[in-house]
């Protein structure tokens, strides 16, 4: 009988794999589309037909970190000729880039960027400290009403961040705590928290209470056994939590639009805002996306494994 | 009352440092806390906006006018309008990305070279930001110049004015996010399916069709229940994609909220359909969490 379901596989396997290739090529031609077209040439991205053979140029990622203006006449050739390379680039592309002194002004992209960063980074440490804690909590310890605290935790999770935001906003108006990194820092730690409690609870829950116990036996008290035995322990579920943690923060939209708007504005609304004015450079705005979506995509290789149990809050396991 | 878990509260390891039910508290009840004062709070906030009169843009204290605002509301064909389209929107979404997604679970569950690799990056599109997605979508789906109307061959197709057109051009962006997620759910039931069975079936010539009927289905059924239960929660709440994409034509029940509350600055409205929305959230998330529990279990 084993012969029989090897057959039968023999018979689709080349079938099969052709339609793997094909489905992976279209599933993923979306975003080496914008990722070609952060390379592309201004007069390429939009050209009918689609350009898809192009000479690859970094010209967009020049623009995109510098404040330029359109060239009202020809360069003087003797600055063209003193120009370092990044800048000859915009001057080829009919525009110059604003100085102060000798120094480039910088675009607000970097700025946007960082407080991306800034802002997962700190919410991620601490919603992943305090998940941590109380994830260990809640696998150790009995408590009365468990199964309903764990459900209101998660239940904070699935909130439409729109429908919290309104409180939200009158309250940061209030505190004057709107348009500032300490005010998403607290959204997202909120927004994470459950999620993370969740996660390193299934973590926490496979790692065996006789190690504890071995070492309360040893005279460690409780918590020397926390920090000393279960949070080594717990080292990977940490890592894969933060991870998703800061992806989830990266990512957010909603909050980010309603809360921020110049000082501590993230990417993801930064990035399509560009479009409103005139005539969208795509180069430009694809390069802004590739290098925001650049973490994103090495942060998923590095979570494979995990990924299952991320997205089922750490209900299932392989 | 506490109950201990692992040891006897009398015990001497139990009297060393903080007493267990001193650390269960000091690790639980920050977070809980944290909650509350952050969510909530919050929400009893604006449930006590829901029933006044009131806009953040005016000097005017709120008003009390009781069950007005919901009244209107579930009165206001606009609003119905919007759920409407929002349902319209979960359906194709979230039927599309079942469709696709367990397809694509079908055609992975087998062994074929860089399978690891692939599965990898047939996942990258649901870890991308939404907002940043939709945006390179309508590069993609642009009229005149876009990639997608060339390949298609369909001239200067207007995928993203027209409301017929863009609920499904939204849909489809979120199908191509969210497929690779009911993927590998799928993907983990099948590969958990014992593989007698499949070979007891051989053994009574059962056909293919039978086969995938009787074993494979059931089998993945939980899982998919799973994937099912979470994408509709969230496609119900679609608020990003729509909103890049295509404001006007796909005015999803997130939306107009986000329109009433910080466009039109209606305050009292807003919260009184802010709560309508977290009514509907919470029923789909206990489900979900009862199903979740349930597939713990087994």
């Amino acid at each position: 009988m084993a012969a029989v379901t090897s057959r039968s596989q023999q018979f689709t396997r080349p079938l099969a794999i052709v339609a793997v290739i094909v489905v992976t090529l279209v599933f993923l031609s979306p975003i080496y589309w914008i990722a070609s077209t952060a390379f592309k040439p201004r007069n390429q991205a939009t050209s009918v037909p689609p350009t898809v053979v192009f000479t690859p140029e970094v010209t967009p990622f020049i623009k995109l970190f510098t404040k330029r203006v359109q060239l009202k006449e020809k360069v003087d050739p003797a600055v063209y000729e003193a120009a370092p390379w990044w800048e000859k680039a915009v001057y080829d592309g009919g525009e110059r880039v604003l100085k102060v002194g000798d120094e480039p002004q910088l675009s607000q992209y970097p700025n946007r960027f960082w407080n991306s960063l800034i802002i997962s980074v700190v919410s991620t440490v601490l919603a992943v400290s305090m998940g941590t804690i109380t994830a260990y909590g809640f696998s150790r310890f009995r408590m009365k009403g468990e199964a309903d605290l764990l459900f209101f935790i998660l239940s904070t999770r699935m909130l439409p961040p729109v429908v919290v935001a309104i409180p939200m906003f009158l309250m940061y108006r209030s505190f004057e705590l709107t348009d500032t990194h300490i005010g998403l820092i607290i959204l997202y730690t909120a927004f994470n928290l459950s999620f993370s409690v969740w996660l390193m609870k299934g973590f926490i829950d496979e790692i065996p209470k006789e190690y504890e116990e071995a070492a309360l036996v040893d005279g460690y008290t409780r918590m020397q056994a926390f920090f000393k035995i279960v949070l080594p322990e717990a080292a990977t579920g940490i890592a894969a939590t933060a991870v998703f943690c800061f992806i989830t923060a990266w990512n957010e939209y909603a909050f980010a639009l309603i809360m921020t708007n110049r000082r501590a504005q993230t990417a993801p609304p930064f990035i399509p805002s560009q479009i409103g004015s005139g005539l969208p450079e795509w180069t430009v705005i694809a390069a802004g996306t590739v290098l925001f979506l650049l973490p994103v995509a090495i942060f998923t290789f590095l979570l494979r494994n995990h990924l299952l149990r991320g997205v089922t809050f750490g209900a299932i396991r392989k | 009352m506490a109950v201990l878990a692992t040891l006897e509260p009398t015990s001497r390891a139990a009297a060393r440092g903080w007493s267990d039910l001193t650390i269960r508290n000091l690790f639980i009840l920050p977070t809980i806390a944290f909650l509350i004062i952050f969510n909530i709070f919050p929400l009893l906030y604006s449930l006590g906006f829901s029933f006044t009169e009131y806009r953040v843009s005016m000097n005017k204290p709120a008003e009390f006018v009781g069950f007005r605002n919901y009244a209107e509301l579930l009165a206001d064909p606009g609003i119905w309008a919007n759920f409407t389209t929002t349902a319209q929107y979960v359906i194709v979404s979230v039927g599309g990305q079942m469709i696709v997604g367990f397809g694509l679970a079908l055609l992975l569950n087998r062994p074929f070279p860089f399978k690891g690799l692939v599965t990898t990056l047939l996942m990258l599109p649901m870890m991308l930001s939404p907002a940043v997605v939709g945006l390179f979508w309508k590069l993609l789906y642009d009229p005149s110049w876009g990639p997608i109307n060339y390949a298609l061959g369909i001239g200067k197709f207007e995928w993203l004015t027209s409301r017929t057109n863009a609920l499904f051009a939204v849909a489809i962006t979120d199908i191509w996010m969210w497929s690779p997620f009911v993927m590998l759910l799928s993907l983990a039931g099948l590969s958990a399916i014992p593989k007698h069975l499949y070979e007891a079936a051989a053994i009574d010539r059962a056909s293919a069709w039978y086969t995938f009927r009787r074993i494979t289905l059931p089998l993945v059924a939980p899982l998919l229940l799973i994937a099912l239960i979470f994408r509709t929660m969230e496609a119900f709440k679609a608020f990003d994609l729509p909103f890049i994409m295509s404001t006007a034509s796909v005015e999803t029940v997130a939306i107009s909220l986000y329109q009433m509350a910080f466009q039109g600055w209606d305050t009292g409205r807003a919260s009184a359909l802010a709560y309508i929305v977290l009514i509907v959230v919470l029923c789909i998330t206990n489900i979900y969490v009862k199903y979740l529990n349930k597939v713990k279990e087994r």
